[in-house]
């Protein structure tokens, strides 16, 4: 049936609110926190942020009525109270799945986070969560390796893998930074990590970089007979550096390299995940810049949002945070973003600030790895909270320790196998982690030192134990 | 604290053997503990054995096959224990596999072969 042309401004709400809609199987749906201005309506302000991230303009144009916008507009279907806030409300988004382009997290993100978090009939604007439907997920490459095939490549099972970030992160030079990665290798670590800051600056050239590891892994390997790793990080200005590094690590044998997908964008790092899955090479992935899109609570991006973009953009392990000395809330939610980094299907729960089912079929799941401020005292809270399909990461807590990298390593793997032996011994490991620390100390004075060096540490230790009983 | 060279210790490299090398040798009581919760977690336990000197392969040879639906841990001890008769030299690990993983949940070398 023909419709009639009016030019004019209509009420979003006319065309985007539709409460009586059943989203499909196959919509993208939304869930966007919304802090409208004074004076407009949630329903309103729902149906712009629906209008603006799909279909819509502020006016009607004539050409609308050349398509059929029935089925290309996207839906606010439902609004909720954000519980404790009386400005800001929860609205609910149905996209259908022919608006994006298969396997581009780019496209979504360019239509969903777009123009709409300018407009001006909104205070703030957050992005809480997206359930990518099977159908679209189908469409995305995911993680080169994912979690089993990294442990059968790395021949690791049973336990989180143990890193470490070199450290300072910058000035070093690429041979005394090989030797400080060598070390730490040698000492019992299994990874190792550029940091994100190291690029190729002149005070060490890429190549210099890559070729000094690459002894130094290749040699911890050999004198231990464990596989070793270092994240060489490939993140460049453009992509041909990028990918030059990446075949320069491949070439002299390397397992493993690094990307920061925020500051690189999506673009790169899909490509690189392409390159890492036909190369056999593992990808390590930073999140330098998360903080500017997630932490504001009412607007930005979750890192829930990041992290499955991440995960359909392609990446084996990717940094959540530690939890450890922070508030419950963020456990609780770092743990639902875990959850959505490894599991198959994570279902709804509020709690952990999981907003849909997320169906992921069989997409390979990401490493979560724990990074910052940990030392040996951590460990029983960080196998607790993170389990084994985690990569927990000790920079000054391994290097930090009085009789250097190799020492403070096997001070981290002692610790980290006493916990692990002690939780498949059924035993309460964040309560006892004291004595089960204390006890694995008695045969291992590399450890025993460590707990006495960082002892003073007192509050953190503390604060660690009260995470159990909540 | 002042770091003197004389309270330094040093470290020394050492062969090691993945999950659970860097704690001391474990006892039979240590061995039993984690063969329960392979059985617990829905694993099949294994065996499989190599000479240190080509231990750094994935593929060790197997110890018979691995014990589909085993229960008892006195049972995969008393394997473990053929094992090293048959092979006193060998690095010997009990493997738990995850069939629904389709990979390894767990590995561990529980003799560490003679000398």
């Amino acid at each position: 049936m023909a419709k009639t042309y009016q030019a004019g401004v209509q009420d979003y709400r006319q065309m985007y609110w539709t409460p009586d809609y059943v989203p499909l199987d196959t919509d993208l749906l939304a869930c966007f926190k919304i802090t409208p201005q004074a004076g407009v309506p949630r329903e309103e302000a729902a149906a712009a942020v629906a209008a603006e991230s799909s279909t819509g303009t502020w006016t009607t144009v004539w050409t609308d009525l050349l398509t059929d916008m029935e089925f290309y507009k996207g839906r606010a279907y439902r609004i909720e109270d954000v519980p404790g806030d009386k400005e800001a409300f929860y609205a609910f988004i149905a996209y259908p799945i022919d608006l994006f382009e298969e396997g581009s997290v780019v496209n979504v993100l360019t239509s969903l986070v777009g123009n709409v978090f300018g407009f001006k009939a909104l205070r703030y604007l957050r992005l809480e969560d997206i359930r990518f439907p099977i159908a679209y997920v189908k469409t995305c490459l995911g993680p080169p390796n994912g979690i089993q095939v990294e442990r059968d490549k790395l021949n690791k099972y049973g336990r989180p893998l143990l890193g470490c970030t070199i450290k300072p992160k910058l000035g070093l030079s690429a041979k005394n930074y090989g030797r400080a990665v060598y070390e730490c290798l040698r000492g019992g670590l299994d990874l190792t990590k550029d940091d994100e800051n190291i690029n190729s600056q002149p005070f060490m050239r890429w190549q210099n970089r890559f070729e000094f590891v690459a002894e130094g892994v290749l040699k911890a390997q050999a004198e231990t007979g464990e596989r070793k790793g270092h994240y060489l990080n490939v993140t460049a200005p453009d992509p041909e550096a990028m990918y030059e590094r990446a075949q320069f690590a491949k070439d002299i044998g390397m397992p493993i390299i690094m990307h920061d997908f925020l500051t690189g964008g999506f673009t790169a790092n899909t490509g690189l995940a392409k390159w890492c899955r036909k190369n056999g090479m593992l990808l390590h992935i930073h999140r330098a810049m998360h903080a500017v899109l997630d932490r504001h609570p009412k607007h930005g991006i979750h890192f829930r949002v990041l992290a499955k973009c991440l995960r359909l953009s392609g990446g084996d392990h990717i940094h959540t945070g530690t939890v450890v000395g922070k508030l419950e809330g963020d456990r609780a939610a770092t743990l639902g973003f875990v959850d959505l980094l490894r599991e198959s299907f994570i279902p709804e729960d509020r709690r952990r600030g999981v907003f849909f089912d997320q169906d992921w079929g069989s997409m390979p799941g990401v490493f979560a790895v724990a990074s910052g401020g940990i030392h040996v005292w951590h460990m029983p809270a960080l196998v607790a909270i993170f389990g084994d399909d985690s990569c927990l990461q000790f920079g000054g807590g391994t290097q930090g320790h009085p009789w250097g990298n190799a020492a403070g390593a096997a001070a981290n793997r002692v610790a980290l196998e006493a916990c692990v032996k002690a939780r498949n011994q059924g035993r309460e490991i964040e309560k006892e982690g004291r004595d089960i620390l204390m006890e694995a100390g008695k045969s291992a004075p590399e450890l025993a030192i460590a707990l006495e060096t960082w002892k003073e540490i007192k509050f953190e230790f503390d604060t660690v134990d009260k995470l159990d009983v909540a | 604290m002042r770091n003197d060279a004389s309270t330094m210790g040093d470290y020394q490299t050492k062969q090691t053997f993945e999950t659970f090398s860097f704690l001391p040798q474990f006892s039979q009581q240590d061995v039993y503990a984690q063969v329960e919760y392979i059985i617990a977690q829905g694993w099949n336990p294994g065996i499989e054995h190599e000479h240190p000197s080509t231990a750094f392969s994935h593929y060790w040879p197997m110890w018979k096959l691995p014990f589909f639906g085993e229960k008892d841990p006195a049972r995969v001890w008393s394997e473990l224990e053929a094992c090293r008769r048959a092979y006193p030299d060998h690095l010997i690990r009990l493997i738990g596999y995850d069939n629904y993983a389709q990979s390894q949940g767990m590995q561990l070398v529980v003799f560490r072969g003679r000398g």
